[in-house]
């Protein structure tokens, strides 16, 4: 690692890493994907240094969005030690020497997979989310042909039909994460695979998002204050997880809980995927009805000494 | 343990350690040069630089010694480097006719102008294990005896088979139109032939060989004849605008395959020979020839066929062809997906939750229904 670090302060590398007529490019497909929020934008993705789906599409994203004085948080799972994120923060900071958070509210771009933080994002925030498969489509149709015939035409019926089946054999619509939205009453759009959980908070957001996928091409986005409805029917309303327990250490309600096995005895405990919102609740004084078993003491007190650094 | 999947820093730290301590393996062993590797194991260094779509061979090596030998890996370091350099434009097309061959077999012509040139091969090798050559001292054994070419020309097969007219002609481009680039433009289908042959040519060697395997056990029948093979060395020029002409920038090795496809003919057309085109850097005649076939596979709508095979669905060939990609995304699952996971969780467990229950509630209002019949 030490030897990147030497050729980046060579400068061998432009900052943050791209060159800056990639990055021009980047900011065209984010452009036309703001003005058309939700449509899916072809972009000339380039080979990054990490391997395609593991964030490549939002680290282009990011790289092409940065500035000098910007301050980026990297999550990853809701948590900012996940390894991914640890290794994508650590790219940025080499690359870019920009300053990294892990708290929320002070950073100015956030780049993210599988979670949007619990706390409400500004309007002076971004919000990057790293994509797997950008198509909402694509498992209901294979081909890329005939899946933009389908968003040109706004003929959705396949995906209504979908969910209409998945009420008939389940009594509920059996999606949980990358639930499809319509996006300012016009394309049918993946959220990345958020839990669907999450999905209420991308409606009206006042952060902007921009959303990456660096294997599958393609850049998408949703400008602040846009409406995004996750599909539905009338008698069957779109609804959001429920945790019928608090967080384990912090007492959260109304927030997305990871189940954490304690023991090969059943023991488990529920705390928050959010690990930033976590700490700064125990640290304001909250606890969770766990706080004080020594299992759960100790997982609490490893993730705080990462926090910490 | 679940803690050592979040807290990553210091492990992360510590696995590039021991990666590198791993790849150096035993230090009492002398380290492998760049030299070595290019020079002994030139198969891999191709397909590096092929795949890795960048001819440099001491980059290559040194892309395999960090790769420890595998192979995608390597090409994918390659990749991520070459994103990194500048572009001054594209070199002239390279005239293969040219090449100064090492090897140039024919499947379809006993002998030919320019002749047969065996070259470095494994055909006609019989595939022992050669215990001397673990015992191998430096040094060369007695130099092989090479006939130098001596009539320059050696025209393509299928020039020959132009002539006559028993081939499909090359398709006549403009000079000026844009050579597609799907490293500069992302892939969209339709897709012209330039952009499927440079798909192919970056393609995954195993991919492209079981799909021209596929269509040779009858998914898609082409027919093919290899109508050459050819590897050697060719000159790449640039076309500099400040002096108004083209400069050799310097030479590269391909191998460049023509499959000689049948075709009946249509309304439209009589019937001819049709071509399947494969070049790949260094010596990959595997490659070469696979990809030839899977070319003419895709090249069904064109000719008026009809489709039927996996190697002819152009969207699915090219969308997976690319093993970066398809590495990338397969191992993608060793990343944590907890959060998706528990909300899977949490819905089979509701959803075996409400089997049970109307399970218990059948049974209930069968023993009811007999209790009632008794």
């Amino acid at each position: 690692m030490n030897d990147t670090a030497q050729i980046f302060e060579q400068g061998e590398y432009n900052f943050a890493y791209l060159d800056e007529q990639t990055k021009r490019m980047i900011r065209r497909a984010i452009l036309k994907g703001i003005a058309i929020p939700g449509y899916q934008v072809p972009f000339a993705s380039r080979e990054m240094p990490m391997p395609y789906g593991w964030g490549t599409g939002g680290v282009q994203v990011t790289a092409a969005i940065l500035g000098k004085d910007d301050c980026l948080k990297m999550i990853d799972q809701g948590s900012d030690d996940t390894t991914n994120a640890v290794s994508l923060r650590g790219f940025f900071e080499k690359t870019a020497g920009v300053r990294t958070t892990y708290e929320t509210s002070e950073a100015s771009v956030i780049q993210t997979r599988h979670r949007i933080p619990e706390k409400a994002l500004r309007e002076d925030q971004i919000i990057v989310f790293q994509v797997p498969i950008p198509e909402p489509l694509r498992f209901l149709e294979p081909r890329e042909t005939e899946t933009r015939k389908m968003h040109a035409l706004e003929d959705y019926g396949l995906m209504h039909v979908k969910l209409y089946e998945d009420i008939a054999k389940n009594g509920h619509i059996a999606t949980t994460y990358a639930y499809p939205v319509k996006v300012n009453d016009r394309y049918v759009m993946d959220p990345s695979p958020t839990p669907k959980f999450d999905n209420p908070k991308i409606d009206q957001m006042a952060a902007l998002q921009l959303y990456g996928a660096g294997r599958e091409k393609r850049i998408y986005a949703i400008p602040p204050y846009t409406k995004v409805k996750s599909l539905d029917f009338e008698d069957y309303p779109f609804e959001v997880q429920k945790f019928d327990k608090p967080c384990g250490l912090c007492g959260a309600e109304n927030v997305y809980l990871d189940e954490v096995i304690l023991d090969d005895k059943g023991g488990r405990m529920f705390v928050c995927s959010d690990s930033d919102y976590c700490e700064e609740r125990r640290a304001d004084g909250h606890l969770g009805p766990m706080a004080a078993d020594p299992a759960a003491h100790q997982f609490g007190a490893t993730q705080a000494e990462e926090t910490a650094r | 343990m679940y803690v050592a999947v979040k807290g990553g820093e210091k492990a992360i730290r510590n696995a590039h350690k021991l990666m590198a301590k791993r790849r150096r393996g035993d230090t009492s062993v002398p380290s492998l040069t760049l030299e070595q590797i290019a020079q002994q194991l030139s198969h891999a260094v191709a397909r590096v630089m092929g795949e890795g779509s960048l001819y440099d061979e001491t980059l290559a090596a040194l892309a395999i010694k960090q790769a420890r030998g595998d192979l995608i890996e390597a090409a994918f370091l390659m990749r991520a480097y070459r994103t990194t350099l500048p572009r001054f434009g594209y070199s002239q097309p390279i005239d293969t006719a040219k090449t100064l061959v090492e090897r140039r077999v024919s499947a379809t012509y006993k002998d030919l102008p320019g002749g047969q040139v065996l070259g470095p091969t494994f055909d006609y090798s019989h595939r022992l294990l050669d215990f001397a050559l673990a015992a191998e001292e430096d040094g060369l054994e007695k130099p092989a005896e090479t006939a130098r070419v001596e009539d320059d020309s050696m025209p393509r097969v299928t020039d020959l088979l132009g002539d006559e007219g028993l081939m499909e002609p090359d398709p006549v481009t403009d000079e000026d139109a844009p050579v597609g680039d799907l490293t500069r433009e992302p892939l969209s289908f339709p897709a012209d032939r330039d952009l499927r042959l440079q798909n192919l040519a970056r393609g995954d060697e195993g991919f492209l060989l079981a799909l021209a395997y596929s269509t040779q056990r009858g998914y898609g029948r082409t027919h093919p004849f290899a109508g050459e093979i050819r590897y050697g060395e060719v000159e790449v020029e640039f076309f500099a605008e400040e002096l108004g002409f083209a400069v050799t920038l310097g030479t590269i090795k391909v191998t460049e395959c023509q499959m000689v496809n049948q075709f009946k003919g249509s309304a439209k057309t009589a019937p001819t020979f049709t071509r399947g085109y494969g070049l790949v850097f260094g010596q990959v005649e595997r490659k070469a020839m696979s990809m030839a076939m899977v070319d003419r596979s895709m090249r069904w709508q064109e000719l008026g066929e009809e489709p039927s095979a996996p190697a002819q669905d152009v969207e699915f060939v090219l969308s997976h062809s690319d093993n970066i990609q398809a590495t990338g995304f397969v191992e993608h699952l060793k990343l944590p997906h907890y959060v998706d996971f528990q909300a899977e969780l949490d819905l089979v467990r509701r959803m075996r939750g409400e089997w049970f229950e109307k399970r218990r509630q059948e049974e209930e209002e069968g023993s009811a229904a007999q209790e009632a019949a008794e």
